[in-house]
């Protein structure tokens, strides 16, 4: 018998630090699968945000930066300029990316640099203790909205990838969701064409992943998933938003 | 024929795997993982076709796939 | 061959970090340093550098973070209020123990402050400014050469202790024109750097940036590692200039355009038959205590110079410990101190000091 499906090497062998069923692990697999087919984990170089991937660089198997609250793009930017042939990607939470960190993603973006971001959204603060996010969905109850967000006074959840695809430069704008295994299969495509973006030297891409966080959401991971279908999706739609094969306008 | 191998170490008993095994194969054990979880298993090998749809949906890599 | 030409201190921060081989730098305009991202703008593309204008202050810290992270000699310049805001990033840098250089052409504050020179920025340079018990080596230039020459040392001295330098001037240095030399380019003296994040080529291990340290036990060894490192720094890396202070009874202790005014307020005290001399540290951290208590052990008396309320005062107070009197002249308003102020104040501490 042949081994058909495992650990990826670009996975370290260690327990990953995520609750149980949180979905952070499923994206660390994706992200390390497409790095392992592209062949390019000797030259990757990860950057790791403030917020419960704090410590990928103890789960990814490559170089890595732990970037300040927010400001992995800026910190990438500089990687990229510095190693052009390397491969270069920030992995990013919703409070550290449409938060924090909103002028350096979006700045990045319109710049078109070339790296890859894996925008991890689950409408919630996880390593804080589930206060409310930028990505929040209205009504939704966390510890800093314990009513539930009012949009009257704490505004909509932002949609970082429409709000990118206004900008020129970037190549690669996507939205998928980890919640079943067709959903799986379709992240990991869209993880790739990003990666790829980056390796072809084309341009900005970024693909945002909608995530669950059982633990702050008080449910169980099975459940979880289906709150993720049932309620986030509606309010951030899936799909390739913007895919320049050829290269950024 | 397809076989799936646990690593029962590594689960967290989160039980996301037993939601999406198209056979209904998988189910947690009775006993206890030494961080005190009580990791999935599955019932009847002969039966799995091999899907991955276990290993693909666990965040811990806990599940290997052969055929 | 040299070349001997007229410079602006804020293009000589330019070409003599471009000339100590860096060739990344990042920033966000600011009055009264803008003439160093321009120069930079102009001159780095033209060999093979990468000049980026980014976002704001902050973004421009984090990419010098990345950009030294990823091995290479990297700055960033600012003013003031632009280095307020990088201060997260700083504090991140001498965590991760990341060599670059950060240079304040400083204005007057606090809050929005003014456009005019000002050293008021000493406590925030010397003494923290970010979070954590980290330190800066803080090194500040009296002249448009020094400034050349202080950049070159600040990338080396940066790389020798894997930490960051700040490089403090004021807005009167970084906007006036001086003749200087323009030696040989010398050797770069860069060292190996396997921790930098190049990619895991060749077998090299992984390489990991970071402050982080979850577990107190492990906070508590980097700090201790830090700690070590600056002593390290402490006992090898001062640097100051005395004048005339042998025979001196009264000696001004002042940095930066201060020193210029001093110097001259020193002579004309000296044609008064005054025995002055004066003390110009260059590496305010480490601070030159050591000589300053020497000096206060022979019965030397001191007046601190500053363009501030006060700043450095407390440094050279701590140093000489009780032993003799300290005095302080202090301009504020962001304007700087006429030789007539100084000599003044000298006038004042013969006086009060009872100094013959």
């Amino acid at each position: 018998m042949e081994k058909i499906f495992g650990r990826p090497e670009a996975l370290q062998d260690r327990v990953l630090s995520y609750c149980p069923g949180c979905t952070h692990g499923i994206i660390h697999r994706l992200v390390a699968e497409v790095i392992d087919e592209l062949k390019v984990r000797e030259k990757t170089i990860a950057v790791a945000p403030v917020g419960c991937a704090v410590t990928a660089y103890n789960f990814f198997n490559c170089d890595c930066q732990q970037a300040a609250h927010g400001r992995a793009p800026a910190v990438a930017t500089a990687i990229k300029r510095v190693l052009p042939d390397r491969v270069v990607f920030t992995y990013q939470g919703d409070g550290d990316l449409a938060s924090i960190g909103t002028a350096e993603i979006i700045h990045a973006a319109n710049r078109g640099e070339q790296f890859t971001v894996i925008f991890v959204n689950n409408a919630i603060y996880g390593m804080t203790g589930g206060q409310m996010a930028p990505t929040t969905l209205p009504g939704q109850k966390t510890t800093t909205s314990p009513y539930g967000r009012d949009v009257k006074t704490a505004g909509y959840p932002i949609k970082m990838t429409e709000m990118l695809n206004t900008l020129e430069a970037p190549l690669f704008l996507a939205r998928v969701s980890v919640h079943d295994p067709k959903n799986v299969n379709k992240a990991k495509e869209a993880i790739k064409k990003a990666f790829e973006a980056q390796i072809q030297g084309k341009g900005f891409a970024m693909v945002e992943v909608l995530s669950t966080c059982s633990t702050n959401w008080g449910m169980t991971p099975v459940e979880a998933l289906k709150w993720l279908e049932n309620n986030m999706i509606p309010q951030f739609p899936l799909g390739i938003v913007r895919d320049q094969e050829g290269g950024a306008r | 024929m397809a076989q799936i191998k646990f690593d029962e170490e590594r689960c967290k008993g989160c039980e996301v795997c037993t939601s999406v095994c198209p056979k209904k194969l998988l189910k947690m054990a009775d006993r206890f993982n030494s961080k005190g979880y009580k990791p999935a298993e599955i019932t009847d090998q002969t039966q799995c076709i091999g899907c991955a749809f276990c290993a693909k949906m666990c965040p811990d890599n806990v599940i290997e796939v052969y055929k | 061959m040299a070349d001997r030409v007229m410079m602006k201190g804020n293009e000589a921060i330019a070409e003599g970090a471009i000339r100590a081989g860096c060739h990344y730098f990042f920033g966000y305009p600011i009055t009264p340093q803008n003439e160093v991202p321009e120069y930079m703008a102009k001159r780095l593309p033209e060999i093979g550098g990468t000049f980026i204008q980014a976002e704001s202050e902050v973004s421009a810290i984090n990419m010098v973070y990345g950009a030294a992270g990823a091995g290479a000699r990297a700055m960033t310049s600012s003013s003031s209020p632009g280095v307020s805001l990088k201060m997260e990033g700083i504090s991140y840098i001498a965590g991760a123990e990341l060599p670059c250089v950060i240079v304040n052409v400083s204005r007057g504050g606090p809050g929005l402050g003014g456009l005019a020179p000002s050293q008021s920025d000493y406590f925030q340079a010397t003494k923290g400014g970010g979070h954590g018990d980290y330190r800066l080596i803080v090194l500040a230039p009296a002249s448009v050469q020094e400034i050349i020459d202080l950049m070159y040392e600040g990338f080396v001295t940066a790389d020798k202790y894997r930490n960051p330098v700040m490089i403090l001037a004021d807005g009167i240095l970084g906007q006036m024109m001086e003749p200087v030399t323009l030696s040989e380019v010398k050797d770069l003296q860069i060292p190996p750097k396997p921790w930098a994040t190049t990619g895991m080529i060749n077998g090299k291990p992984q390489s990991i940036i970071n402050s982080l340290g979850l577990a107190y036990e492990d906070l508590e060894k980097i700090n201790i590692r830090l700690q070590k490192k600056y002593q390290e720094i402490a006992a090898h890396e001062i640097r100051f200039q005395e004048e005339e202070t042998a025979d001196a009874e009264l000696i001004i202790v002042a940095y930066g355009t201060s020193a210029r005014v001093a110097k001259t307020a020193m002579i004309k005290a000296k044609a008064q038959g005054k025995k002055v001399g004066l003390f110009r540290p260059i590496s305010l951290w480490p601070f030159p205590s050591q000589r300053i208590q020497e000096l206060a052990q022979a019965g030397k008396r001191f007046l601190v110079v500053e363009m501030s309320a006060g700043q450095m005062v407390e440094d050279v107070k701590l140093a000489v410990n009780g032993k003799t009197t300290v005095d302080f002249y202090g301009k504020l308003n962001g304007t700087i101190p006429s030789v007539i102020d100084v000599n003044n104040a000298i006038i004042k501490c013969f006086a009060s000091q009872g100094v013959a």
